[in-house]
């Protein structure tokens, strides 16, 4: 249930919609690009500061689930990346796509899996 | 000749210790009453400041995980107790600035509080879900309490609070529970359980008083209240369904009910999942306003005459504070202190406001009455702020 790859298709059209003009983004990653280094640089301080605050600060857990690499370890990035876009219903797990790219929230899980800099 | 000599010597050794007893005497001496923690929550470490002369005295490295991290006081103001969220309960004098104790006593945690007679630290745990007593001397463990559910399942445990008669409440997320422990007897605490309170409590305060323990739900829109001076009545649900059928936005920073501005007659609290403080009626706990702010609340916290209001908010709007008079609801005026204002404590008496700039690295001081920025101390990554009044504070 937590990584149904199918729970992208629940969330409504908007997302989709959004998705789909994100689909050039979503090249760029499938081709290894990474956002620019002074994006890096403010995305490594949201995803350490910011989803640190419910994630921990060295991604151990708090209110929300450890997302260290041991943690991560052979989940689908795509659900991991729409986790990140779109949030996850029911939970305290907020959409963040209204601040991120596709392609940035996918860079991030690439991030996450090998351990942050 | 001889007789003179030792004399002479008498003389030397008598003048020698009065010096040393003068250099005592001239040691640096001190009172804690304006002294504080400025939680650095990316390196572990804190600085011990002063608001007087608003100065950093020392920066104390080695606390581990402090993001979210909180602390108390202990009853003389010299020693802080600092929760970190990897479990640590770092024991700090804020005197000799130092660590004294320090000890791993969890997986995970996400805060404490301190007994009224002052020797019982509680910490409340995510991994294992529970609270756990230390000696406060000592911070050795006296009492385990696992926060399982009658399902058998383990529970978050948040919204951790001392109350009068040393006894404690708090509020399990998962099980949607509150409990209070009586730790008269620290050894064999005596539990009392609130059981279906509401979906999802994630945070709580006590009023000043003690009487009402308050815990905000996110899973749905209320309050649970626990009046502990009725506490056979159970466990009210108050503002039910506040803002019913209004689309909710997304939560990006839990608000914190921690610095609940409680005014005399009403309540000031931030609303979950929207651009609002809700105004609480105290005596029939029903909302009685709501004032649109800036973004969603995370501390709204009252100035020490309850006379105006400061309120920091949630990424995005995290770089922006705003001062609301309560008699009027007005919001009086709208600061950008910059980037990640993370947490706000006034002087004891209220004629400063320290707030901290995570992403700024900076903890900026206003002046209460006329919102000037007198003065600003660098400190890597700032998070919460703590001056030592909260010593003698129920519920801080």
């Amino acid at each position: 249930m937590r990584d149904n790859p199918l729970r992208f298709f629940r969330i409504g059209i908007l997302p989709m919609l959004l998705a789909c003009s994100n689909l050039a983004w979503g090249d760029q990653f499938a081709q290894g690009v990474a956002p620019a280094p002074a994006r890096q640089a403010e995305l490594l301080n949201l995803v350490r500061q910011d989803c640190g605050s419910c994630h921990g600060l060295r991604f151990e857990g708090g209110l929300g689930v450890p997302l260290t690499p041991a943690a991560l370890k052979g989940k689908p990035v795509e659900a991991l990346r729409d986790t990140i876009l779109y949030g996850r219903n029911g939970t305290t797990m907020p959409p963040w796509s209204p601040f991120l790219t596709e392609a940035e929230a996918g860079w991030i899980v690439q991030m996450l899996m090998k351990g942050l800099p | 000749m001889r007789h003179c000599k030792i004399l002479t010597s008498r003389i030397q050794v008598s003048f020698l210790a009065l010096f040393f007893l003068a250099g005592c005497a001239t040691a640096p001496q001190r009172g804690t009453g304006d002294l504080g923690v400025v939680i650095e929550r990316a390196t572990g470490s804190i600085q011990v400041v002063e608001t007087t002369h608003r100065t950093k005295l020392a920066q104390i490295p080695g606390l581990g995980d402090l993001s979210h991290a909180s602390l108390n006081y202990s009853r003389d103001a010299r020693y802080a107790y600092v929760f970190g969220r990897d479990g640590g309960l770092t024991k700090v004098d804020m005197l000799e600035m130092r660590i004294v104790k320090r000890v791993m006593q969890s997986g995970n945690s996400i805060g404490g509080a301190i007994s009224q007679d002052g020797k019982l630290i509680a910490a409340a745990n995510y991994t294992p879900g529970g609270v756990k007593f230390f000696d406060a001397e000592t911070l050795e463990l006296v009492a385990d309490i696992p926060a399982v559910d009658q399902a058998g399942k383990s529970s978050k445990v948040i919204g951790l609070v001392d109350m009068p008669g040393n006894r404690f409440a708090f509020s399990l997320f998962e099980a949607g529970e509150i409990w209070v422990a009586d730790m008269r007897t620290p050894a064999k605490p005596v539990l009392t359980k609130f059981r279906n309170v509401g979906k999802e409590p994630y945070d709580a305060m006590i009023t000043a008083d003690g009487r009402y323990y308050l815990a905000g739900l996110f899973g749905e829109d209320g309050l649970a209240l626990l009046d502990m001076w009725n506490i056979e009545a159970g466990v009210k649900r108050v503002l039910n369904g506040y803002g019913k059928g209004e689309q909710k936005l997304p939560v990006y920073k839990m608000p914190h009910l921690e610095g609940w501005a409680a005014t005399g007659t009403e309540l000031l609290i931030p609303a979950v999942g929207r651009h609002e403080v809700l105004v609480v009626d105290q005596g029939k706990w029903a909302e009685v306003g709501r004032i649109p702010v800036h973004g969603q609340p995370v501390f709204v916290v009252a100035r020490p005459d309850n006379r105006q209001v400061w309120v920091n908010f949630a990424f995005p709007h995290n770089d922006t504070i705003q001062i609301i008079d309560v008699q009027s609801r007005k919001i009086v005026k709208t600061l950008k202190p910059g980037k990640a204002v993370m947490h706000m404590e006034f002087t004891p008496r209220g004629e400063h406001l320290w707030l901290s700039a995570r992403d700024e690295d900076k903890v900026g001081i206003y002046d209460a009455e006329t919102f000037e920025r007198i003065g600003e101390l660098p400190a890597d990554k700032p998070s919460g702020i703590f001056f030592t009044h909260r010593a003698h504070r129920t519920g801080l």
